[in-house]
């Protein structure tokens, strides 16, 4: 176990980087806490598995350096690292037992059978796998393999971090809530350091503490699941975070009012902005609200088509040429006639070129 | 389903159909006719039963042959298909060495089978073969021509130059198809070369190794023209393989009803073999899943 | 146009791979086949297509018997979850290929490719070779290709599995206009509960080989006819629990008794299975209705606006699936609770029993 240190890291995969669009990893500076879950969370091309590979060792960055506990590891191999990874597609030993799958990383540092027995026993009963352990490991089902390529990671005492990288690719949605539940009731038990790459945001947010939100080679955010989906701090999070993301609307500013295309919305607090700074108005269509009757501050909107999906319902609404999602809880009714959408002053969020703007001290 | 499909395809399979009757069918029925029958010349044949099959079964020559056949394929075998993964597993993964290395090793490959046989008979040649001379002169005292153990060493190393490529080009095929992945995460696990060589490239090989026994085999079993050339069966009869005696039978002696009787007994053995290899083949790949 | 499957099976030596299956499937609606890996939704549509034939039974077009008739010779468009594409054809190239099978003029070739290059915004990168586009518009050009065939049949193969979450809830959102448009009949497989709902139109439940429900999404989703439908269309996964009545008792297998309320009364006494979803289950009461049951947590995942709490009920596990953040500490004994108008009740042999409240469930 142990505390990674991002010190300065940059990557760029051309030999002679100059200016940011060069780089895939743009400059991070960052400690990783102790026995923590991450959740390295962007779209293809983001950044995310270049990050992981630099921590597992199979790049070398172009600048900066990686420390496990204040051990510099930058320049050594994967093998040295004592870091154990699960892979989007099952590895196993097909022709070994699921026993000596398990027992493969032990033997191959030489520990005697007794305490590999023992070892064995114990990581397979935690997930699961004690029922299988005479089986081939080939006639497994991608679940139990990719338990077993868990396992691999933790019957070693001395990995200090587990790197996960897409590891439900190949799972069926519904085992897929069982493994990963057991994947975090794991790392409550054991307080393993986890870093787990993926493009789920479902999977991102469950799994970890902290989640990190990568974007075009950036680190956007760092936060809990709560952060990101209540505070964004860019429109992207906003975006990339939420089913629907959030709705992101131009706006401009006076004081402690808003306005959108000339209808007003009072804000809990006043904003600082510089001229110039093209605003948006965020706000998570959880926090709207369709309501058949007008009031103060609410917008006419057209409702092109609601779908229900079961749990609750998304409306789809027109204002003035911009789509605007609505979430409607399962119990509420609604219909095209609920035309007028209230946004919650205290979830609305202004941006700045993308970021968020910071509340006036309060006046 | 009562449902007639469409007959038409039936047609198109004809022209393959004929080829086979022509190529394949039509001579194997005479090779089963002059079998059972014996002749004096002059297009007189007489009825012989079983007679050529029993004599052929039950002849020593036959037996050695047949011995020095299993014998050659085992040794070639054991040599060629852990070398051809040796190669295989040494072969460069990536960058412009790869389509060198391709083409230098399909070279061999590439030869007529009769080249092959007149490259290896001039290279051990005493007098002025480059193998033969130098081993002389170097005091070693080497003669395939009369040398029982230097004739089979020559045929055998000639085997290996001619056929190794083969066997190496598959394995890299098969290795070339494993993920990045299970490298990566035997490299984690610790594990030695030897243990990536045992529990990760030997199980993926596994399918193309199959294939590369299989046609190695059946090929070796049926060498004729390389060792003819060099050593053309001798010194003696010691590199007399079951088609060069085959040969020896039906053209030098003219003994057509024992030769035909052989060449089908020769036939039965293989078709037995192959039979052998198929099934435990889809049997292992019926373990698989 | 309509396609009807009759009694269609496929079996491949001792495998069944479809158990005997009627569906009819009319034109310009979309279909979803909605089961896990291997529940035969592959197999089916290859059926359909007539990529394979099947062991007994007939395929119907129209109410022409197209049985045998190979896939060639009938107007259909299939995208698989791969992205398949000519490579070393441009976009607009690929696009057009089943116009210019057919022999089209350039002008109305070049309308159609257009049109259908723009309805999935690909107009911009019509020209370049599809290996140099990221894997969304490699599988929007496939769907592009499928589309401008204007083929009667259209087969969907999980065409968004190998996309990015996000990617693929944009396609899911504009797939459904685009395709129904169109009038021909579309088969869309998925393994997705959440990609069904969005999807809409019909969904067909598939389980080991046998269609076990087909009707309208929304009607599948709220009214299961077994437990294995219900099983097929949850996500996450719903709870159970057994049941055994015996007047106004409830018994439960953990021990637990109730007493009988809502529509529970009705009920003749023997033994059933109950399932509620899990954004039924709360962690205070809904109603004077309401039934309590004693859990205890196992783990707390959240995901920004709700909250996944994994519980366990005897040997049972359950998921309640709470709005905004609660955690409790994992080893608490908590009370659920479910309203019973959210309960379904399952027969012994996994059929579904209705109760008077149900009704209501399919209003709101």
């Amino acid at each position: 176990m142990a505390e990674i240190y991002l010190k300065k890291l940059a990557h760029s995969y051309l030999p002679n980087p100059q200016k940011p669009e060069d780089y895939a990893l743009k400059e991070i500076d960052q400690v990783w806490e102790d026995g923590k879950a991450y959740a390295l969370l962007g779209s293809s091309g983001c950044g995310k598995s270049t990050l992981l590979n630099i921590i597992s060792g199979l790049l070398t960055p172009s600048q900066g350096q990686v420390l496990f506990d204040g051990q510099e590891v930058t320049q050594l191999p994967t093998e040295q690292r004592q870091i154990a990874q699960v892979f989007q597609f099952p590895v196993v030993y097909d022709t070994m037992t699921v026993y000596d799958n398990l027992a493969f990383p032990l033997r191959n540092r030489k520990q005697d059978e007794a305490s590999i027995k023992t070892r064995v026993a114990e990581i397979a009963d935690m997930l699961e796998l004690t029922a299988d352990l005479k089986k081939k490991a080939r006639g497994l089902t991608a679940d139990a393999k990719q338990k077993i390529s868990l396992g691999r990671g933790l019957v070693r005492q001395d990995v200090a971090a587990i790197l996960f990288d897409e590891p439900l690719t190949v799972i069926d949605p519904h085992l897929k809530w069982l493994l990963r539940m057991q994947l975090k009731a794991l790392h409550q038990r054991l307080n393993r350091t986890m870093i787990y790459v993926t493009h789920d945001q479902t999977e991102a947010l469950t799994f970890a503490d902290q989640v990190v939100v990568m974007y075009d080679g950036y680190v956007v955010q760092i936060g809990t699941p709560q952060e990101l989906f209540e505070r964004p701090e860019h429109t992207f999070v906003g975006y990339f975070i939420g089913s629907p993301g959030m709705n992101v609307l131009p706006v401009s500013l006076e004081g402690a009012t808003a306005y959108l295309n000339g209808q007003s919305l009072a804000l809990t607090t006043r904003y600082i902005s510089q001229p110039g700074d093209k605003l948006e108005l965020g706000i998570r269509p959880e926090f709207t609200q369709l309501s058949p009757i007008p009031s103060a501050h609410s917008l006419t909107v057209t409702i092109k088509r609601i779908e229900d999906i079961g749990r609750h319902k998304i409306a789809r609404a027109d204002y003035q040429g911009r789509e605007i999602n609505i979430v409607i809880p399962e119990d509420q009714p609604v219909s095209v006639d609920y035309k007028y959408l209230t946004l919650d002053p205290r979830h609305i969020h202004l941006y700045a070129n993308g970021w968020r703007l910071k509340q006036e001290a309060s006046a | 389903m009562n449902k007639t499909w469409n007959n038409k395809a039936w047609w198109m399979v004809l022209p393959v159909v004929l080829l086979v009757a022509f190529s394949a069918v039509i001579p194997l029925m005479t090779v089963v006719n002059y079998s059972v029958q014996d002749t004096f010349g002059n297009n007189q044949f007489f009825w012989a039963g079983l007679q050529w099959f029993e004599e052929i079964v039950n002849s020593e020559r036959f037996h050695d042959a047949l011995g020095r056949q299993f014998l050659f394929s085992g040794i070639i075998l054991l040599i060629e298909i852990p070398l051809g993964i040796f190669i295989a597993m040494n072969m460069p993964k990536k960058g412009w060495s790869i389509s060198v290395c391709l083409v230098l090793m399909s070279l061999p490959l590439l030869i007529p089978w009769n080249v092959v046989g007149t490259i290896w008979q001039i290279f051990g040649r005493v007098d002025i073969g480059l193998l033969g001379a130098a081993a002389n002169k170097l005091g070693i005292d080497y003669n395939y021509t009369r040398d029982i153990g230097d004739a089979w060493f020559t045929v055998i190393i000639m085997d290996v130059w001619h056929w190794t490529s083969l066997v190496a080009l598959l394995c890299y095929a098969g290795l070339q198809s494993i993920p990045e992945a299970y490298y990566q995460a035997a490299r984690i696990d610790g594990a030695s070369k030897w243990a990536i060589f045992r529990y990760i490239q030997l199980p993926k090989m596994r399918g193309v190794l199959l294939i590369a026994v299989l046609l190695r085999f059946m090929d070796s079993f049926m060498i004729y023209t390389e060792p003819f050339v060099v050593t053309g069966g001798g010194p003696g009869n010691a590199t007399t393989f079951l088609s060069i005696d085959l040969v020896k039978m039906a053209i030098g002696q003219f003994d057509l009803g024992p030769a035909a009787a052989f060449s089908l007994v020769y036939f039965l053995i293989i078709l037995l073999l192959s039979w052998v290899f198929y099934t435990i083949m889809t049997n292992l790949d019926k373990q698989e899943r | 146009m309509s396609l009807t499957l009759e009694r269609v099976s496929k079996v491949v030596e001792r495998d069944t791979y479809i158990y005997p299956t009627d569906l009819h499937l009319e034109a310009g609606s979309l279909n979803v086949l909605l089961g896990p890996t291997l529940s035969g939704k592959t197999s089916l549509m290859r059926l359909m297509a007539g990529l394979d034939l099947p062991s007994t039974g007939r395929v119907l077009w129209q109410g022409q018997d197209v049985t045998g008739k190979p896939v060639q010779e009938r107007n259909i468009a299939m995208v698989y979850q791969q992205f398949i594409n000519y490579p070393s054809m441009s976009v607009y190239e690929n696009i057009a290929s089943p116009l210019r099978i057919r022999g089209l003029k350039r002008q109305a070739l070049d309308q159609r490719v257009q049109a259908a290059a723009e309805l999935l915004k690909l107009t911009p990168m019509l020209q370049r070779k599809p290996l140099e586009l990221s894997g969304g518009q490699q599988q929007r050009c496939a769907l592009a290709r499928a589309l401008v065939k204007e083929a009667d049949l259209v087969l969907l193969d999980e065409p968004l599995a190998n996309l990015d979450y996000k990617l693929r809830e944009e396609l899911r959102e504009e797939l459904p206009r685009i395709f129904t448009a169109s009038g021909a009949v579309f088969v869309y497989a998925t393994t997705e509960p959440t990609e069904a709902l969005l999807l809409g139109g019909q969904t067909a439940t598939l389980w080991e080989g046998r269609l076990t429900q087909f009707a309208p999404t929304l009607e599948v989703y709220r009214q299961p006819n077994s437990m294995t439908t219900a099983r097929v269309f949850s996500d996450p996964p719903m709870n159970f629990l057994q049941l055994s009545k015996q007047g106004n008792q409830l018994k439960f297998d953990t021990g637990e008794t109730l007493q009988a309320s809502g529509g529970l009364t009705n009920l003749a006494d023997t033994v059933y299975s109950l399932g509620f979803r899990p954004n039924h289950l709360s962690l205070a009461p809904t109603s004077p209705d309401a039934l309590s049951f004693q859990v205890t947590v196992t783990v707390v995942e959240i995901s920004g606006s709700e909250s996944f709490v994994h519980l366990k009920h005897g040997e049972q596990r359950w998921v309640a699936l709470l709005s905004g953040i609660h955690e409790p500490a994992p080893n608490t004994g908590l009370t659920a609770y479910v309203d019973p108008k959210h309960l379904y009740v399952f027969a012994a042999d996994g059929s579904l029993i209705s109760l008077s409240t149900h009704p209501e469930r399919l209003r709101n």
